[in-house]
């Protein structure tokens, strides 16, 4: 805004306080009302939801699916929208951060000094994309599957092995499920796809030793999954070597 | 002729009725040694402090025609965020931000305290009422153009003041320290972690470790109940501030009607 319109915008202004009300005892009215309105509504939100607790946290039972609060569910969606391992750590700092300087930074590219939304198509155009966006992915979010299920068939070598091999590979699937690994990877049929990779094949790409270790000394921001024991980690670093293309599988 | 400013003072209907010495004789009845006293109070701190300018500055002030409903938004968030005070000082009172306590003084609060439950509920739905108020705030503001010129520093406020909301929610959800809590924040915490420059260094320094520990979750408790709270009441007071000074915008959709020189002694 230049000098001129800035002046403008004053005189315009205290013209309309001048046929305005003063705040008390008219317009602090209403925001009276919108006060109990609001206490009245935590409150029956309260009685109704209450402040349940889930079980004790429990570092060696990983059988919780980490889900952030529903108002975060478009960003957790956002990040499982960006695929390549490499962007991903630039995803889950980066987009915040444009986002936030985005918005501080409003007042200053946003030079316009008309303020009728009608008037200004490109910011309620983008104000509107905005909304929607967060809305459709907290929608996806949302409905993104509870991760605690791989439903796969042992690959012939481990069946025909049976015995003790064929348990050490039931238990690591087991112990894949309840970890909710499918929480942010795509095991088979189960899982979500990001914003981990894909494991369904992920025995082609690495060594029994070498999961293990991932899972040890995770790149972020996947959980590390040491407090598990040593056996436990054998159990499930065994389960995803086998986890091979053309190896039959759960595809 | 220059204008002078002056504070702007109660509707007419408000202002006190000087009294006529025709008047009959009420003085002594109850309810006006009553008002006689309070009045004599009110000028005893008024006196010492020169208190009366502000409030009139404060509740006269003019707001301009054509405010609507979405202007209370802003007051809902103030309101949802002192809630988050009130409750949260009585959690505050049988918490206690160690692993091991953490889960059953919480547990204990639900089942042993005098409507603990109801408190811990308030305190838990009222923080996802403030962020959906903040949010509803902000698009408020946006769409009505209230950010542009003079309250550009009031939206730099408000979103740091978002900024701060969303860290509280964040924190706070730890603290009750069971299955949800643990595993969200080991994820949060992995995500800070990841940042450039600042990243290696969050979960060590502020958070106590690369693993959820005690240190941790009084890390985030002290965060949580003092560090944010208190920046939070410094800025609201900033932008309750700038709100006043600037007066709030009209609806852009509203205009003056064009009525000359003719102004009220309301206009500041
Ligand atoms: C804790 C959070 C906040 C509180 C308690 C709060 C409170 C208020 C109150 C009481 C008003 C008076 C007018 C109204 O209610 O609309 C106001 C105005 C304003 N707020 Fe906030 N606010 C908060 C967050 C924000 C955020 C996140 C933004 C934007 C990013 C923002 C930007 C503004 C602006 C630009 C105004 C001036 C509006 C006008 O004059 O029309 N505020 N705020």
């Amino acid at each position: 805004m230049n000098q001129r319109e800035k002046e403008e915008y004053l005189r315009e202004y205290s013209v309309l306080k001048a046929q305005g009300k003063p705040f008390f005892p008219y317009i602090i009215v209403k925001d009276g009302v919108m006060m109990i309105v609001v206490i009245g509504t935590i409150m029956l939100l309260s009685i109704v939801l209450g402040g349940e607790l889930t079980a004790k946290a429990d570092a060696t039972t990983t059988t919780y699916a980490p889900r952030p609060e529903w108002y975060y569910f478009w960003a957790f969606e956002l990040l499982r929208v960006i695929k390549p391992p490499a962007l991903v750590s630039l995803a889950t700092v980066g987009v915040p951060t444009i986002a936030m300087l985005l918005l501080f930074l409003l007042p200053f590219y946003d030079r316009n000094p008309e303020r009728h939304p009608l008037r200004r198509p490109v910011a309620t155009t983008a104000g509107i994309f905005v909304i929607g966006a967060m809305f459709f992915l907290s929608y996806l979010g949302a409905e993104a599957e509870p991760p605690s299920r791989v439903d796969m068939e042992p690959p012939p070598s481990v069946a025909t092995a049976g015995g003790a091999t064929l348990e050490k590979w039931e238990a690591g699937r087991k112990l894949v499920a309840q970890s909710s690994c499918g929480g942010c990877h795509k095991i088979g049929a189960n899982g979500n796809d990001g914003p981990g990779p894909q494991l369904t094949q992920i025995g082609d790409r690495l060594k029994q030793g070498a999961i293990r270790e991932t899972l040890i000394n995770p790149t972020l921001p996947m959980p590390s999954f040491a407090k598990l024991g040593p056996e436990k980690l054998d159990d499930i670093a065994f389960f995803l070597s086998t986890l091979k293309s053309g190896s039959g599988g759960g595809h | 002729m220059a204008k002078i400013k002056l504070l702007p003072s109660p509707p007419a209907g408000l202002r006190p009725q000087p009294k006529r010495p025709e008047d009959p004789a009420v003085d002594d009845q109850p309810k006006d040694l009553v008002k006689e006293a309070g009045v004599s109070a009110a000028a005893w701190v008024d006196e010492r402090t020169s208190l009366s300018g502000t409030v009139r500055w404060v509740m006269f002030r003019p707001i301009p025609k054509g405010t609507n409903w979405f202007y209370t938004l802003g007051t809902a968030t103030m309101v949802a965020f002192i809630n988050q005070v009130i409750t949260g000082v009585v959690l505050a009172m049988y918490y206690d931000p160690s692993v091991t306590h953490a889960y059953e003084s919480m547990k204990y609060i639900n089942n042993e305290v005098f409507l603990g439950e109801f408190i811990h509920g308030m305190h838990r739905w009222g923080s996802t009422v403030m962020v959906i108020l903040v949010f509803l705030h902000m698009a408020r503001t946006f769409f009505f153009g209230a950010y542009k010129y003079p309250r550009e520093l009031n939206w730099i406020v408000g979103v740091a003041l978002l900024v701060l909301t969303l860290v509280m929610s964040v924190t706070g959800y730890l603290l009750p320290f069971d299955q949800r809590a643990y595993w969200a924040s080991v994820v949060a915490m992995n995500i800070g972690g990841n940042a450039p420059l600042l990243g290696p260094f969050t979960p060590p320094a502020a958070l106590g470790g690369p693993d959820v520990t005690t240190v941790t979750l009084s890390r985030f408790y002290a965060i949580h109940m003092m560090i944010i709270p208190g920046l939070i009441i410094g800025l609201i007071s900033a932008h309750l501030y700038l709100v006043i000074k600037l007066g709030t915008s009209a609806p852009p959709w509203v205009r003056a009607d064009k009525v000359g020189g003719d102004l009220k002694e309301h206009d500041a």
